[in-house]
């Protein structure tokens, strides 16, 4: 899989992701913000950080970049684009995924392992992932309190639009870190193309780690390819 | 030259934690009529021109495409020479 990483000014979760990528012998490249192309990826990466250190909101100045027009026009072609955190927040603001991300209700950056449900299998994202399993993935944020109008809401749940929700160890939706709306950690578009999702999980796939469940995502999206090549 | 002096408000829909917080650092304080703080950004952009009704259209269109998001914020401004 050929995979293009893109490092705003202030991104930090850059390398970790490519490295995963490095791991599992893709051919992965770090491309920088103000280039023009995305050198023919299979698969798009926004990684976490602080972009134009979240001045005016976060992600709504890394927009503007120059490489951002070309994730735009990869993703309405139907390319994969996967934006983790701050990555979920500049894909937020650039129309690609509905909804916003706005401070931690209890106004804290918060940093832990936290559980996530798989609520559907139906993505590239989550091929082969049994609906309701549960990951261990860490979390990392500031302004991860996913928030959405009420008729937005219907339609991300109409359209099985929810890809991860916050859970407690059982599954249960008891454990809301953030004060996210209907407990949302990770949404797709409606072409099931583009994922953004707060949880790190390029941060859990390395046997270093105390966690190696976002393994389980990227091991998803290897299915993906290989039932698609 | 104009100055635009705009504010970016959280919609009324939206929950704010920071007023939140600040409401209950006011009622600490014994400011116990204080029933509710919304938290708001103010940004002033001034302008080579004297145009008020083009400006006004620029400051739109700049609010429209960055300041605000309008998922969940809205906008208004004054338009003043200076």
């Amino acid at each position: 899989m050929r995979v293009s990483v893109i490092t705003f000014p202030g991104s930090n979760c850059d390398h970790d992701a490519y490295e995963v990528f490095k791991s599992r012998a893709h051919d992965a490249k770090l491309i920088w913000h103000k280039d023009h192309d995305l050198e023919d990826p299979d698969l798009v990466i926004l990684p976490g950080g602080f972009s134009y250190g979240d001045y005016l909101r976060c992600g709504a100045l890394a927009r503007f970049s120059p490489i951002v027009n070309e994730v735009l026009a990869f993703a309405n072609r139907g390319g994969l684009v996967m934006g983790i955190c701050n990555g979920f927040q500049i894909l937020t603001e650039t129309g690609l995924l509905p909804g916003t991300l706005l401070m931690n209700s209890d106004l804290k950056f918060i940093c832990k392992h936290q559980f996530i449900r798989v609520e559907t299998s139906n993505s590239p994202f989550s091929k082969g992932i049994e609906p309701g399993t549960i990951l261990d993935i860490p979390i990392a944020h500031k302004e991860g309190n996913y928030f959405i109008d009420e008729s937005g809401l219907n339609s991300l749940q109409d359209n099985d639009q929810v890809l991860f929700r916050y859970c407690d160890v059982q599954g249960e939706y008891q454990d809301n870190p953030n004060g996210a709306i209907d407990n949302i950690a990770g949404i797709i578009n409606t072409k099931r193309n583009v994922l953004g999702m707060m949880p790190h999980p390029e941060r859990a796939a390395t046997d270093s780690v105390s966690s190696q469940d976002g393994r389980k995502i990227f091991q998803a999206l290897e299915r993906y390819f290989d039932g698609r090549n | 030259m104009l100055i635009a002096k705009i504010f970016v408000q959280l919609k009324p829909s939206v929950l704010d934690p920071q007023g939140k917080a600040v409401t209950n650092s006011l009622h600490n304080l014994g400011f116990n009529q204080v029933h509710e703080t919304r938290i708001s950004k103010y940004i002033e952009i001034r302008f080579d021109s004297n145009d008020k009704t083009e400006t006004a259209k620029q400051v739109e269109k700049i609010c429209d495409s960055l300041l605000a998001n309008p998922n969940t914020e809205t906008y208004h401004f004054e338009l003043q020479e200076c």
